[in-house]
């Protein structure tokens, strides 16, 4: 027993580190008094062992250990250490990483440097890494309310702004409701099938022991409280004004890592219900819930594309074109394959490189009061920031999906599962909204590169620390972009 | 196969190489960028050396996987028409690149930077042997291109750049999901490789013949669309005169000399291979759409009063040319087709690095403004006639044996059947002469009427230097072909060869037999069979 208590702490470790140091911090915050460096340092030390033993326990396959184990001492069978969570762990803790380095300036820039932000951002974290581990539906509930309820917080963070007060209100009032919806679909599956955890969920359904309108009738409302969290069509209308009135940073996190962890819970839904269901003798129901998805998934394309070429805001375009990624990622659970899965993952992940990037140079060039955000102000940018401008045409060339970026072989893989699946009118659907976006996309770079500048002078200094969270975002955005067989073949080896 | 590499791989280094150079030495990042290119030019000439002309397979082939879940490799390999167009890039690119040195004046480290960049591209497309790496290298063309358009482009450069970026995308996206759609029905349905998916050309092409016609069609025009945009062939050439017109001098010699040549080795590289028999039920569309252009392309350079857009206007025309003999599916026609490709690349680029010449001089490209020209730059004038004169078609130069060619290909065609196809496009070849010889007489003769063009100088040295190897080329071809289409003959013959079969079921030439060098990873396949 003391054995197998050990055992899962050393397997747990990740989660139950950040979780218990995400606590410690806010009450770090009470005691350092005005020094704001602990903080941001302490903060940066949690996420990067969250990484370094995250990816410990993942190369070196120890997650295997996991079901040697006769019984979870800690978590009663609610956590789930398999090599997928440990990669969706990796992925969080990065995003959040980036997040935070990028942050720290941007909020000194706009005078508003408070020490809760960096506690709020781990404990979001923290909440999407319960998320990635869930091995039961209740859990997997607790994870999203737990990151749900920081980022709303965390979209409020300028509380002095209008605009961020605005969105984080929204956000709340929506999002709350989205939660019934994912609670009320919860307790229905549970009615059905008479259990929360995903394994006895996949028996009950193989041994056809389950009520079949209340299961696909809880699925649906699972589905559409997930909608909600990755902004898909028509759950959407939320997200452009949240992620323009928040933060810019935090923007960068809410759109990425927040949808990363939205899908995440799609493929469990997917992997544990749909999947096994499909196979069963009455499977028709699941492949309506399929072509809803898939229609879906192309409105929300195009939807989010269509808008955005009316932006003339960066901010707003990246908040606009960010709604139509998450129908790109959709398109991997209506494959519902394990191909699709790991497409569904593998854009998750380099989509987090290139958006956070992004509003991370976005952030980097706003005025004090969130002021010089127009296309216009961008003008001629590669005279006075080459080195910015040339990073911007890496993340904007790969969210338009141009090889060789990494946002390209996302697509790539993603329409590949898709016609796999039979769904070859979504692939031509997402390739005429992958057009769409190619020329907004090219807009501004229209201005960075083709256009001198004109009255703008840049108020903003060149990035210091936010420097090393561009570095590593474009870096990764061109490597997985040439060599992305090592996530891809880990995704596709663990599903 | 190292040389093969290199002659990819060391534009990228070089492009590389210039992001370190300060960019205040401007005149060490020309000749650093200039060396670059003529050493690729060099290795790319052993590539001759290596390559057996009568082997009629792909040649000098290097296989690694890339993606092993979905069987993408960095596959290459060369035939006849691959090496030919590979010699053509390596050798237009360092001329574009010596002919920029005084065009361009601001940016110089992007600009060389990008156009070896772009030099990378257009190699890989031409040597790639795996649909996912040809996609990749089709669509790296953009990029470069995007920047050096909209950058040292002209008055509407921006509307230029921007309708080229969205035409090529609004073209190569369909072939991504053909490219999908076709890996994953080979792979599963014919082939049945491991994970039911693969880009492989050489073991596509091996069951090409047994896709289903139904699925062949829209395969067919996934593929060519892309291919027709980049050529290209009415009513897809808007793009063209546009772009053409506002890129800077190099890139139009580029765009003329290399890029659009993309489409038309697609064409047969993917079209016809892959394809065959919805290249028989459309070979009379597409031909039609090839004569079309022919005339509407000579017509409206006609009227043009920009010699560049007439310039570009022609090469509408003169691809059609190309088209036409691609269509007609025979040797004739496919070999007349490749060597049409270098000639209009050596013709058409020396007429658009004529006019960057005068505007160079006078920053102006009307007809109207000249006149005389030949009074006082007599050197030029020279060179300008047999560019012209080249991209006339007259006998003895270039243009005239890729044009004979296609025409007999048309003519003799059994899958065209008719022989209008080559009466009307001939008449191509007349219009040819008209607006050609009426710009040059308007442009050069007569006397000086604009006080401007009195003082303007002769061509310098650097000019003299740039002129003269392609001269050397376009004498060279029109006098003794046989030098070059020997080197695509086999490789032609065996492609007739298999579409004939297909069609009538018997083959016509003869080919030495030189097997093809079975892959270690495809046993599995082999048992299948």
């Amino acid at each position: 027993m003391a054995n197998e208590l050990l055992k899962e702490l050393a397997l747990g470790f990740p989660i139950f580190f950040i979780s218990a140091t995400g606590i410690l911090l806010i009450i770090l915050d009470a005691i350092t008094g005005k020094n704001k460096k602990i903080n941001y340092i302490f903060a940066i030390t949690i996420l990067a062992i969250t990484i370094v033993s995250a990816g410990w326990i993942l190369l070196n396959q120890f997650y295997n250990e996991a079901s040697n184990l006769a019984s979870f001492p800690i978590s009663m069978g609610m956590l789930a250490y398999n090599g997928y969570a440990y990669i969706f762990d990796v992925i969080f803790a990065v995003a959040a990483l980036l997040t935070i380095i990028a942050a720290r300036e941007y909020n000194q820039r706009a005078e508003f440097e408070y020490k809760e932000f960096y506690s709020l951002v781990v404990l979001a974290t923290s909440g999407m890494m319960m998320i990635a581990h869930s091995a039961d539906l209740l859990l997997m509930f607790i994870g999203i309310e737990f990151m749900s309820i920081t980022f709303y917080v965390l979209a409020g963070y300028f509380r002095k702004r209008l605009t961020s007060v605005e969105a984080a209100l929204k956000y709340f009032l929506l999002g709350a409701f989205a939660s019934g919806f994912l609670l009320y679909g919860i307790a229905l599956v549970y009615g059905a099938t008479g259990t929360m955890t995903f394994q006895s969920i996949s028996q009950k359904i193989i041994a056809q022991d389950y009520n079949n309108l209340y299961l696909i009738l809880g699925i649906t409302l699972v589905f559409i409280g997930l909608s909600f969290k990755i902004a898909a069509f028509p759950f959407h209308q939320w997200a452009p004004d949240v992620y323009d009135g928040a933060p810019t940073v935090i923007s960068g996190f809410l759109s990425t890592a927040g949808k990363a962890a939205a899908i995440f819970a799609f493929i469990l839904i997917g992997k544990n219900i749909m999947f096994v269901a499909i196979k069963t003798l009455d499977s028709s129901h699941i492949t309506t819930l399929q072509n809803i998805l898939a229609v879906l998934s192309a409105a929300t394309m195009l939807i989010g594309n269509i808008t955005a070429i009316a932006q003339n805001n960066v901010k707003r375009m990246l908040a606009y074109s960010s709604v139509a990624h998450a129908g790109y990622m959709l398109m991997g659970i209506v494959a519902n394959t394990p191909d699709g899965w790991a497409g569904a993952s593998f854009y998750a992940a380099v989509y987090m490189f290139m958006q956070i990037g992004s509003f991370a140079i976005v952030a980097n060039l706003e005025g004090k009061d969130g002021e010089y955000l127009e296309f216009s102000h961008y003008s001629g940018l590669y005279k006075t920031r080459p080195l910015i401008s040339a990073m911007m045409v890496v993340f904007l060339l790969s969210l338009a999906g141009i090889p060789p970026f990494a946002g390209f072989f996302g697509k790539y893989y993603i329409f590949k599962s898709a016609i796999d699946a039979g769904y070859l009118w979504l692939t031509i659907v997402g390739i005429i909204s992958s057009l769409i976006s190619v020329y907004f996309y090219l807009r501004l770079l229209i201005y960075i590169y083709f256009r001198e500048a004109t009255e703008f002078v840049l108020h903003t200094s060149e990035p210091r620390a936010a420097g090393f969270t561009l570095l590593i975002s474009a870096a990764l955005t061109v490597l997985l972009g040439i060599f992305p067989s090592y996530l891809i073949e880990l995704l596709l080896y663990l599903r | 196969m190292t040389e093969l590499f290199l002659t990819l791989f060391i534009p990228l280094i070089g492009s590389f190489a210039l992001l370190f150079i300060n960019k205040e030495q401007v005149k060490l990042i020309k000749y650093v960028a200039f060396g670059f290119s003529v050493i690729a030019f060099i290795v790319s000439l052993t590539l001759l050396l290596q390559f057996n002309s009568d082997n009629p397979n792909l040649q000098l082939t290097y296989e690694k996987v890339w993606i092993p879940s979905l069987d993408i490799g960095f596959r290459v390999g060369i035939d006849g028409m691959s090496l030919l167009l590979v010699l053509l890039t390596t050798f237009i690119s360092p001329i574009a690149i010596f002919s920029s040195f005084d065009a361009i004046k601001k940016r110089e480290k992007s600009y060389y930077s990008l156009l070896l960049l772009l030099q990378f591209a257009m190699t890989g497309v031409f040597i790639s042997l795996d649909l996912f790496l040809f996609y990749i290298f089709w669509e790296l063309i953009l990029i470069p291109m995007y920047f050096i358009i909209g950058i040292w482009g002209g008055k509407d450069r921006i509307y230029a750049t921007v309708k080229f970026f969205l035409f090529t995308m609004f073209g190569s996206l369909p072939m991504l999901v053909g490219v999908i759609w076709l890996g994953q029905f080979v792979g599963t349905h014919l082939a049945h490789v491991p994970n039911g998916f693969t880009t492989n050309y050489e073991l596509i092409r091996q069951y090409s013949h047994f896709i289903p016609l139904d699925y062949q069609k829209w395969l067919f025009w996934a593929f060519a669309l892309s291919f027709l945009i980049k050529v290209p062939v009415f009513p897809l050439h808007t793009w063209l005169p546009d772009a053409h017109t506002e890129a800077p001098t190099a890139g139009s010699v580029i765009l003329a000399g290399v890029l659009l040549k993309m489409g038309t080795y697609g064409l047969i590289r993917f079209n016809l291979e892959l394809f065959p028999q919805a290249s028989f039920m459309y070979a009379s569309l597409i031909s039609w759409l090839a004569v079309f252009g022919i005339v509407y392309g000579a017509l409206v350079a006609m009227v043009q009063s920009d010699v560049k857009r007439l310039v570009a206007y022609s090469s509408v025309s003169h691809l059609g040319f190309v088209v036409l003999g691609i269509f007609s599916m025979t040797v004739e026609g496919i070999q007349g087709a490749i060597i049409q490709m270098v000639n209009h690349g050596l013709s058409t680029g020396m007429l658009f690095l004529c006019v960057g010449v005068l505007y160079e001089r006078r920053h102006t490209r009307e007809i109207e403004e000249f006149g005389g020209i030949a009074r006082i730059m007599p050197a030029f004038t020279v060179f300008f006639a047999i560019a012209m004169l080249a991209s006339v078609g007259l006998p003895g130069l270039n243009g005239f044996v890729g044009e004979f060619l296609n025409l007999l290909g048309a003519f003799k065609s059994p899958f065209l059947g008719s022989i209008w196809y080559s009466v009307i496009s001939a008449t191509g070849v007349i219009f040819a002469a008209v607006y050609l010889l009426w710009m040059f007489r308007r442009v050069m003769f007569g006397t000086i009427t604009n006080p401007a063009n009195h003082g303007l100088k002769d061509i310098n040295k650097r000019e003299w230097a740039t002129f003269l190897p392609i001269v050397l080329f376009i004498i060279w071809i029109g006098i003794y072909p046989s030098t070059f289409l020997q080197l695509s003959e086999n490789s032609t013959k065996k492609l007739v060869n298999k579409l004939e079969k297909i069609k009538f079921g018997k083959e016509r030439y003869e080919l030495p037999v030189i097997p093809e060098i079975s892959k270690p990873n495809n046993s599995n396949i082999e048992n299948n069979q």
